[in-house]
């Protein structure tokens, strides 16, 4: 591990810095909570007050102590490991959230409490959201792209104390949001709920974290940008942009909790899936795409298939990806032209998605047997094979003769959860398991055998809550367009609702097994930290077994 | 081959490829989204619309805080069963004073576009209240806590001038008057409220939403706005077939 080195050249750049800028960010904070008359954002001051004080306190005793010292001849891992462990903390807090929240569903009688409306379903399934796409999702991306970056420029993160604010920084943001959710504060725009105060602290962070990522690539020693760093700065850059658009609002004061979006109706509609579809274009595909590039050719010991694949890949994925947000809005108010070219590109879009699974998929080439062996690599390679699943899904559904069927449906919850579970989850996973035995200097995992059950238990998990979600989707569009032979609508809504509820029952069953194999991860991974390196040398490493 | 060289450049300059990205990733969204802005036929013209009054401005609120979009549409689309389930197709226009818009994208209860009027205030609040109590198949978290407890309307006016702010024709006289009309609109017996019908429109009632006459409950503001969601449009006027309404 990273022993003291003697080259320590006294505490990271800014620590200081950062030091005066917690307390004054404290100090305000207090002030905010004690004038504010609006107790949402008296709490919500009062968490960035206390996040200030003990920033500034750990600050200050490493920089008293002597603790907070430099290694600018190291890799900075520490801020990675760091991340790991969030990444499977919000894994386990966000999918338990979505198991309840499905619960409540299959059982409104046993999981509402009518003496505790903070817990109801509408103010838990952003928490569910955030927790899973941002929280969990959003460790993952930013430690394996301070990972990836380091590696590929083979140079270590640039700006000193930098990285430990974007990782703290980041952790305060999901924080906020959750309370804040539980509280009532909302935008009220999906996967944009966060309200302006915690927006604009977001921005700081991420503009810290785009000069982190590019300041490392300033430094590199290679003469080429690894194609992964393209797709994470993409990543970094568009949600940047969407971020500020799609949140621009004004607040009703500056103690005031609550805010109106600068936009209305169609106009904030079209905004909202522009982000909201650009949310899973660059958040959940580009940022992740960037793993894939990274850690499958890593793990299998071999180049990517074709580099003229990943430009093409690239640039085509990216510009027609932001197209596609209309197809969300088929057959509603906004103009038809805006919805036809919405449709267009999302079917475009099969093609370049497709194009970077082949990448991914064929880089197995000549090395197909390590999918019995490892574990870990079955994990991504399926992860892939989600990806490539969903991502012809998606256009099929974005027709707008299907959406008429499948919109407002359970159909589109169950399309979401084939990509996040079986795509997003599923690379993180694998690349988290490449990460921990790499980082805490390990000769492998503690148990094989876990990951398998965890592989196997998940995937079972995810096909129940598909299939329950196919059915149920299809099944509900189909009656809610039902007419008898009369001529009148053959249901009434509430049958619609109490038809599904066995599919209801399957899908908490179906998710119940994903998080249940995130715990086994959880455990497996304490126990390769925990497990002194002589005495996991004994497990056979996987890729090791000869096949002939 | 020459294209695949000129590439390499890309890779070696960080600031070109963030310029590239960002102009690959700009050109959709302005063709999409900015021409909804000028676009004169973006927006159905239609009588009736109107700001909401400060009661069904806070009624929305909450319904905003507590997430109903998350399972309720607001937005009937054009087709048949859709219209005969929940009435007339639901227009740009209606929505144009919403910030932010709620159309939903989850139907896991019926859309609410036209929900007004439908239901007497009672079972909204005995539905609000404990959803199975009337509809036993529900699967609706209860809403309790929304009779018990007070409104708190100390900011409504902060919260019309930002709502004026961002482009809801709110008038000084509305502005002004918004804690005023907020009192008449939940009270029965209010002599204000001959000023909250001259601001907002003959069609506004006061009455006690909620049947408690003791407090303005939260229950009051979100009845309120639940029973005039999808009401003020004048069907009868709207010629949807006229060439200034075809998009």
């Amino acid at each position: 591990m990273s022993a003291p080195s003697n080259t320590s050249a006294g505490p990271p750049a800014g620590s200081s810095l950062l030091l005066i800028i917690s307390v004054i960010g404290a100090f305000l904070a207090i002030l905010g909570a004690g004038l504010t008359h609006d107790p949402i954002f008296r709490l919500q001051a009062g968490t960035l007050a206390l996040a200030g004080v003990i920033a500034a306190f750990v600050l200050n005793g490493g920089l008293a102590g002597g603790t907070l010292r430099d290694h600018p001849d190291q890799y900075s891992d520490n801020v990675i490991k760091a991340g790991v462990i969030a990444t499977m903390f919000w894994a386990a807090a966000g999918l338990l959230v979505g198991v309840i929240i499905a619960a409540q569903l299959a059982w409104p009688r046993i999981f509402y409490f009518p003496e505790f409306g903070f817990l109801n379903f509408g103010r838990l399934r952003p928490l569910h959201t955030s927790a899973v796409i941002f929280a969990f999702g959003g460790n993952a991306l930013i430690a394996t792209s301070f990972w990836v970056v380091q590696r590929t420029c083979k140079a270590r993160l640039a700006g000193g104390i930098a990285p430990w604010f974007v990782f703290w920084g980041y952790q305060l943001f999901i924080v906020m949001a959750a309370t804040g959710y539980l509280m009532g504060a909302t935008q009220g725009k999906e996967y944009a709920e966060p309200e302006w105060y915690t927006d604009l602290w977001l921005t700081i962070v991420w503009v810290a974290y785009l000069l982190v990522f590019l300041g490392t690539i300033w430094k590199r020693k290679e003469p080429h940008i690894y194609v992964a760093n393209w797709f994470y700065l993409a990543f970094i850059v568009t949600i940047a942009l969407l971020h500020l658009v799609n949140n621009a609002a004004v607040p009703v004061g500056l103690l005031n909790h609550k805010s109106y979006g600068v936009m209305s109706g169609v106009q904030d509609a079209l905004t909202q899936w522009w982000y909201g579809h650009n949310a899973v274009g660059f958040f959940l595909t580009a940022g992740f795409l960037a793993m894939m590039y990274y850690f499958v050719p890593k793990r299998v010991e071999r180049p990517v298939y074709s580099y003229r694949l990943s430009i093409v890949h690239f640039w085509a994925l990216i510009f027609i990806y932001i197209w596609a947000g209309p197809h969300h809005l088929h057959y509603t108010a906004l103009p038809q032209w805006a919805q036809t070219l919405g449709m267009t590109f999302s079917i475009m879009l099969w093609m370049p998605s497709w194009g970077g699974m082949i990448n991914g998929l064929m880089t197995l080439s000549g090395a197909w047997d390590k999918l019995r062996t490892d574990p870990v690599l079955r994990m991504l390679v399926v992860s892939v094979a989600f990806y490539g699943m969903s991502t012809f899904e998606g256009p099929v559904m974005s027709i707008r003769a299907v959406n008429a069927l499948s919109h407002y449906t359970d159909w589109t919850i169950g399309h979401v959860h084939s990509g996040a579970l079986g795509w997003v989850g599923f690379i993180s996973f694998g690349a988290v398991y490449c990460l921990v035995p790499w980082l805490w200097k390990k000769p492998g995992l503690y148990s094989n055998k876990m990951v398998e059950w965890h592989f196997w238990i998940a995937t079972t998990g995810i096909l129940l809550y598909i299939a329950a979600m196919w059915v149920s989707g299809i099944m509900e569009g189909l009656m809610w367009r039902e007419y008898t032979p009369q001529g009148f609508l053959a249901y009434s809504f509430i049958e619609t609702v109490s038809a599904k509820h066995i599919e209801n029952i399957i899908r908490t069953v179906g998710g119940l097994m994903y998080l249940a194999g995130a715990l086994i991860m959880i455990v497996n991974l304490w126990k390769t930290i925990s497990t002194p390196s002589a005495e996991l040398a004994d497990a056979p490493a996987a890729p090791a077994t000869a096949i002939a | 081959m020459s294209l695949w060289k000129q590439h390499s450049k890309l890779e070696r300059h960080s600031l070109l490829l963030i310029v590239g990205i960002l102009l690959v990733v700009s050109i959709g969204g302005l063709v999409e989204i900015a021409p909804l802005f000028w676009l004169q036929s973006t927006i159905e013209k239609v009588q009736g619309m109107r700001p909401y009054t400060p009661l069904e401005l806070a009624g929305r609120d909450i319904y905003v805080r507590e997430g109903c979009y998350l399972c309720h549409s607001q937005m009937v689309r054009p087709l048949r069963d859709e219209v005969e389930r929940y009435g007339h197709y639901s227009l740009a226009a209606e929505s144009m004073y919403d910030h932010p818009f709620q159309w939903g994208s989850k139907r896991t209860g019926p859309d609410l576009a036209r929900v007004g009027g439908k239901y007497s205030d009672t079972w909204h609040r005995d539905h609000l209240i404990d959803p199975r109590s009337v509809v036993p198949e529900s699967v609706m978290p209860p809403y309790k806590f929304l009779a018990e407890k007070d409104l708190d309307y100390s900011d409504i006016v902060d919260r019309l001038k930002t709502q004026h702010t961002v482009g809801v024709p709110y008038t000084a006289d509305e502005i002004a008057n918004a804690k005023k009309d907020l009192e008449a609109q939940a009270d029965p017996f209010s002599t204000d409220a001959v000023g909250l019908r001259a601001r907002y429109g003959a069609k506004v009632v006061n009455r006690d939403f909620d049947g408690d006459p003791n407090k303005i409950s939260e229950m009051d503001a979100l009845v309120a706005y639940l029973q005039m969601l999808g009401t003020l449009v004048d069907f009868k006027s709207y010629k949807a077939q006229a060439p200034e309404n075809q998009r």
